[in-house]
């Protein structure tokens, strides 16, 4: 790694945590409306894989997509654009924060449905040795959670059957909403549930981003070689509620804050002090450069028009194909035509 | 006779139902130690304990398949889907279980179960969270679908839903949790299944509606008061069986419809009731039925657009001016 990528990797992580803390107020402001999942505790996560991804690895993961969306390349600007229902957002305003995608990035999706995107990732994984493009793997996200779903299952057990190059990353992150992960899933080390489809697991420490970049690099590496699925259990938090509004009856303020003492950024910081890589004075001036360019983010994205009423009915078909009913109002304007 | 909120209307069916009989337990996402997704069953699990309020897993199919199963030994389940678009994932064991049972093994087994789940749009959830397929729903045979459109049916009719002996799907709208109306508080309060029922009385025109499309209705229905025009609105309630009887005879007395629904126009509650009143009252047609539904597009996040997306009181008033003056 060259001292720029320490850096790039560092900022990006403030970066992450700083749209978040953004978007938390912007929410409070009534600008973003609908669901809103923060990444805040989890950075190491999409930070650390996204950084030793290749260019043709695919990414697909939840509604708690913010941060992937940043880390697989997403301009900061069409990310805040959409969670404002923007024209300029990388949706156009449709997905919101919940359905960020820009395939040109490689980045499929945020999906809300609970585990659905799974079995679509074990899909893509089949196109791409359908279709020949043997060097590139699939990366799907989920929670802890969602690993109780029936398509979890599905598609674990699709991609060994059918030996598809998927990186299966379970964030787990302790909670499914409200529900603790051992309350919910019958083996709480989730890494398990693969051993039952005979596929390679391991658990690994997600609040240290170097752990998950060394770890994700070697497994992508001998997915490419080997071929094959891979399910990676990584251990981070959510510092912040499952979403706005959650009432947090389910966990203690203690534990909360012995999480937020193993801070993924903060570990960073430490790191690369420690090992003489950056100075403090030089994170300093990163973290100040973060919050530069997400406020030019959240002024670009207020600033950013409104999708045009034409647009509601873009993109129902790929084909030109007849709108049936176009509500009753717009029914009678075109009508009046 | 008691003023509350649509959720505490819901919230004390529910309770009541748990106090009255022990076989009645709740299961569903976050029901238990959360106190329910939309706070309807806050307060149960420190009342009733885990036995009877069960947090499950995020498995619909298990949801709804394992509350069949404990229907049929002689428990009375009540499952909780967090939202409608998550029925879907349980849509066999709604669809080829739940609606088949009696029928296919000729009345052996029997399920009183009731799934309660929220539908709607309006809060920006985007596409997959925003959907009100109810109608889907009422095509089964063997299913009962109920949604009401106040506090006070609410409690009745989810009362009737728990102690009938058929799987009910009583489908509640997030929008109408804060709801204000007068609930009666007699314990045995019970509202009949599969009946319509006139929310307001009106000579001019007929204007059916259903769940969050009553108060809508109301409200254009004063609207159009103020002009002169009465309206009767007539709220379906029930959506399978589905009761036609009172709003035939208000059509017989109207002879002009207005029939509004959240969900979208193609193959929806419009189309059924609508088809029903040509088959029923078609002497007594004086201008085409007219539905007021969302427009078919799935629904955007933006604000705005998904507001132009929905039915608005705007559009039920136009549309009623509209079956009377042409
Ligand atoms: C099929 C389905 N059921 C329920 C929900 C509601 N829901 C949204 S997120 C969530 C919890 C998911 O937990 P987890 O997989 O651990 O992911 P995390 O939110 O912790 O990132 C639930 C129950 C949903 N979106 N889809
Ligand atoms: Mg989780």
């Amino acid at each position: 790694m060259e001292k720029k990528d320490y850096f790039d990797l560092y900022r990006e992580m403030v970066v992450i945590r700083r749209i978040e803390e953004h978007s938390a107020e912007l929410y409070q402001k009534g600008k973003i409306g609908g669901f809103l999942h923060l990444y805040i505790g989890q950075e190491a996560v999409c930070s650390g894989i996204c950084s030793v991804k290749e260019p043709q690895d695919r990414i697909i993961t939840s509604y708690r997509d913010h941060g992937w969306a940043i880390s697989a390349g997403i301009e900061l600007n069409a990310v805040m654009a959409e969670l404002l229902g923007k024209a300029d957002g990388c949706s156009q305003g449709k997905g919101g924060s919940m359905h960020m995608a820009d395939v040109e990035k490689n980045f499929w999706g945020g999906h809300a449905i609970v585990g659905a995107h799974i079995p679509i990732a074990a899909g893509m994984a089949l196109g791409d040795v359908y279709l020949g493009k043997d060097d590139a793997v699939t990366i799907c996200v989920f929670g802890d959670g969602a690993s109780n779903i029936g398509f979890f299952h599905e598609g674990l057990n699709l991609s060994k059957v059918w030996n598809l190059p998927v990186l299966w990353v379970c964030e787990n992150n302790q909670y499914g909403m409200g529900t603790a992960v051992d309350r919910a899933s019958a083996v709480s080390e989730i890494r398990l549930k693969a051993e039952g489809y005979g596929m390679r697991n391991e658990r690994i420490d997600g609040m240290d981003v170097m752990t998950v970049r060394k770890k994700a690099a070697q497994i992508l590496d001998s997915i490419r070689k080997e071929g094959g699925p891979y399910l990676l259990e990584i251990m981070t938090y959510r510092y912040r509620g499952h979403s706005m509004g959650d009432p947090e009856r389910y966990r203690e303020k203690d534990e909360v804050r012995k999480w937020e003492a193993e801070d993924p950024i903060g570990i960073f910081r430490k790191y690369l002090v420690e090992k003489g890589i950056a100075t403090e004075d030089a994170l300093n001036s990163q973290d100040e450069e973060a919050e530069k360019i997400v406020q030019e983010a959240v002024d670009f994205a207020e600033a950013s028009p409104e999708p045009g009423d034409e647009t509601l009915f873009e993109h129902i078909y790929a084909e030109p194909t007849p709108i049936e009913y176009r509500g009753y109002a717009l029914e009678k304007k075109s009508e009046g035509k | 006779m008691a003023r509350m909120s649509m959720r505490e209307a819901i919230s004390s069916a529910l309770w009541e139902e748990m106090e009255r009989d022990e076989r009645v337990f709740i299961m569903g996402e976050e029901v238990g130690v959360w106190g329910g997704t939309y706070a309807v069953t806050k307060g149960f699990y420190d009342r009733f304990g885990e036995k009877r309020v069960r947090d499950t897993p995020i498995a619909e199919a298990a949801i709804v398949g394992g509350a069949i199963g404990a229907a049929m030994t002689g428990a009375r389940p009540i499952a909780e889907l967090m939202t409608i678009n998550f029925a879907f994932v349980a849509m066999d064991h709604i669809v080829n279980e739940a609606a088949k049972l009696h029928y296919m093994f000729a009345g052996q087994i029997k399920l009183p179960l009731v799934i309660r789940t929220v539908s709607g749009a309006g809060r920006q959830l985007g596409a997959t969270h925003s959907q009100t397929p109810d109608a889907i729903f009422a095509h089964f045979p063997g299913l009962k679908v109920v949604s009401p459109g106040t506090p006070a049916d609410a409690k009745g009719l989810l009362k009737s839903a728990i102690r009938s002996e058929d799987p009910v799907l009583f489908i509640e709208n997030a929008t109408l949790y804060q709801v204000k109306g007068e609930v009666p508080e007699d314990k045995d309060y019970l509202e009949p299944l599969g009946k319509s029922k006139v929310q307001r009385e009106g000579d001019d025109v007929t204007i059916v509606a259903y769940s969050k499309m009553v108060p809508a209705a109301l409200e254009a229905a004063e609207r159009l008061s103020a002009e002169g025009i009465e309206a009767e609105v007539v709220d379906l309630r029930s959506l399978r069986p589905l009761d036609m009887d009172p709003v035939v005879a208000s059509f017989k007395r109207t002879n002009r419809a207005v029939i509004v629904e959240e969900g979208w126009r193609s193959y929806g509650v419009g189309s059924e009731v609508s088809a029903r009143i040509y088959e029923l009252a078609f002497d007594y047609v004086d201008a085409p039925v007219k539905r007021v539904a969302q427009a078919e597009v799935p629904l955007p996040y933006n604000a705005r657009l998904e507001q132009l997306a929905l039915p608005q009181i705007e559009d039920i008033y136009q549309a009623a001016k509209e079956v009377l003056y042409g």
